[in-house]
């Protein structure tokens, strides 16, 4: 980004992304990040925000982690993308180290179990509605979809590894999808 | 000692594998960690996801709960750094260099083909997670069907209503302490 860079602390970095890892709860971490980056704190313009967020969701890793260090290395590199990271990571880190503590010592007793099995089907219909949300458009279009069906049947029903599966499939599909409208120089 | 270099290995391994976000490498992770390792059972796994769902912050840190339950609080600490430090190292260098690639068309075919890619994982995921959370067959039919009766709600309210997802989640809490126990 070409734009000028105001100078923060790492202290502020830190506490910037901590209240954003504290208080977003249930997921959509984007929004809460758009919120205090772009509106609030002005570290980034949209353009900037959409940028930095299209390569988090390229590269492997949280997409929240990922802007953490994006964001925090272009106001004051390397410890600036620690400090941020750190921050977005830590308070979600103690508390669901808190709650697993109080999970070890009480899930044998019947009442929570079915407490935590309730939790759990909840769970998982959250993340398939997550998934539908992202990916319908991948489903309704028969080109993609073959991708999304030969990937759910190698990694989910036949436990392909993961790395092979992306070794083979991923070149496939980008390929599928290789720029055609411009002409190579001969 | 060599168990905690098994997590670092592990868990390292899925950092880096992550495409599309922490909900993708599921499972991969489930089969590790349940079925290769036995380092927690099926429940246990689905049950520790779940609990990141009520915890702030990005939802998979509650991965750092397999490794305490493998090795205690040296376990713990050794998956979050395994989980999360070689995907942020990977993003800090490729951030870098990625300005420089600005209007390649190629970045457009990286974004487009992965995305069905991730979406295939992601689905993966809820079967991983719904083979024992949704329909358990040791379980009797009633049981099951309020398993799935829960997980089609919450995805139906999810679509129709604004509702922060983490409420739907503990609602799942209530409904399993009236009506399963």
């Amino acid at each position: 980004m070409s734009e000028a860079a105001p100078r923060v602390s790492l202290g502020k970095l830190f506490s910037v992304f901590a209240l954003i890892g504290v208080t977003s709860f249930g997921g959509g971490i984007v929004a809460y990040l758009r919120r205090a980056l772009v509106d609030k704190e002005k570290w980034l313009d949209e353009d900037g925000f959409m940028a930095a967020l299209e390569i988090s969701q390229t590269l492997p890793g949280l997409n929240s982690t990922n802007m953490s260090v994006i964001v925090g290395r272009r106001l004051r590199g390397a410890a600036g993308a620690l400090a941020a990271t750190l921050g977005m990571i830590l308070p979600g880190a103690v508390i669901v180290t808190g709650l697993g503590f109080a999970y070890v010592a009480l899930r044998h007793d019947p009442k929570v179990a079915v407490v935590l099995t309730g939790v759990a089907a909840a769970a998982v219909g959250l993340l398939l509605q997550v998934t539908l949300k992202i990916g319908w458009k991948q489903l309704i279009r028969p080109q993609d979809l073959i991708f999304v069906v030969v990937v759910f049947v190698l990694v989910g029903i036949f436990h392909v590894s993961l790395l092979v599966t992306l070794v083979v499939v991923a070149p496939l599909a980008i390929w599928m999808h290789r720029p055609r409208t411009e002409k190579e120089p001969a | 000692m060599s168990k905690i270099v098994e997590l670092i290995n592990v868990f390292a391994l899925l950092s880096l594998l992550a495409v599309g976000g922490g909900t993708a490498v599921l499972p991969e992770m489930e089969h590790v960690t349940v079925e290769r390792r036995h380092w927690v059972t099926d429940t246990q796994f689905t049950e520790i996801y779940s609990l990141g769902q009520l915890a702030p912050g990005p939802n998979m840190t509650c991965v750092a709960l397999i490794g305490y339950e493998v090795s205690g609080l040296a376990g713990l600490l050794a998956v979050l750094v395994a989980f999360f430090f070689p995907a942020c190292l990977l993003c800090y260098f490729v951030s870098k260099v990625w300005d420089a690639a600005e209007g390649s068309p190629w970045r457009d075919a990286v974004q487009r083909g992965m995305a069905p890619i991730v979406i295939g994982l992601m689905l993966a995921g809820c079967y991983a997670l719904g083979k024992t959370a949704s329909y358990n067959p040791a379980k009797d039919w009633d049981f099951n069907l309020l398993t799935l009766g829960i997980g089609a709600a919450v995805a139906i309210i999810l679509t129709l209503t604004r509702i922060n997802p983490a409420l739907t989640i503990l609602a799942g809490g209530a409904a399993g302490f009236f009506f399963l126990g």
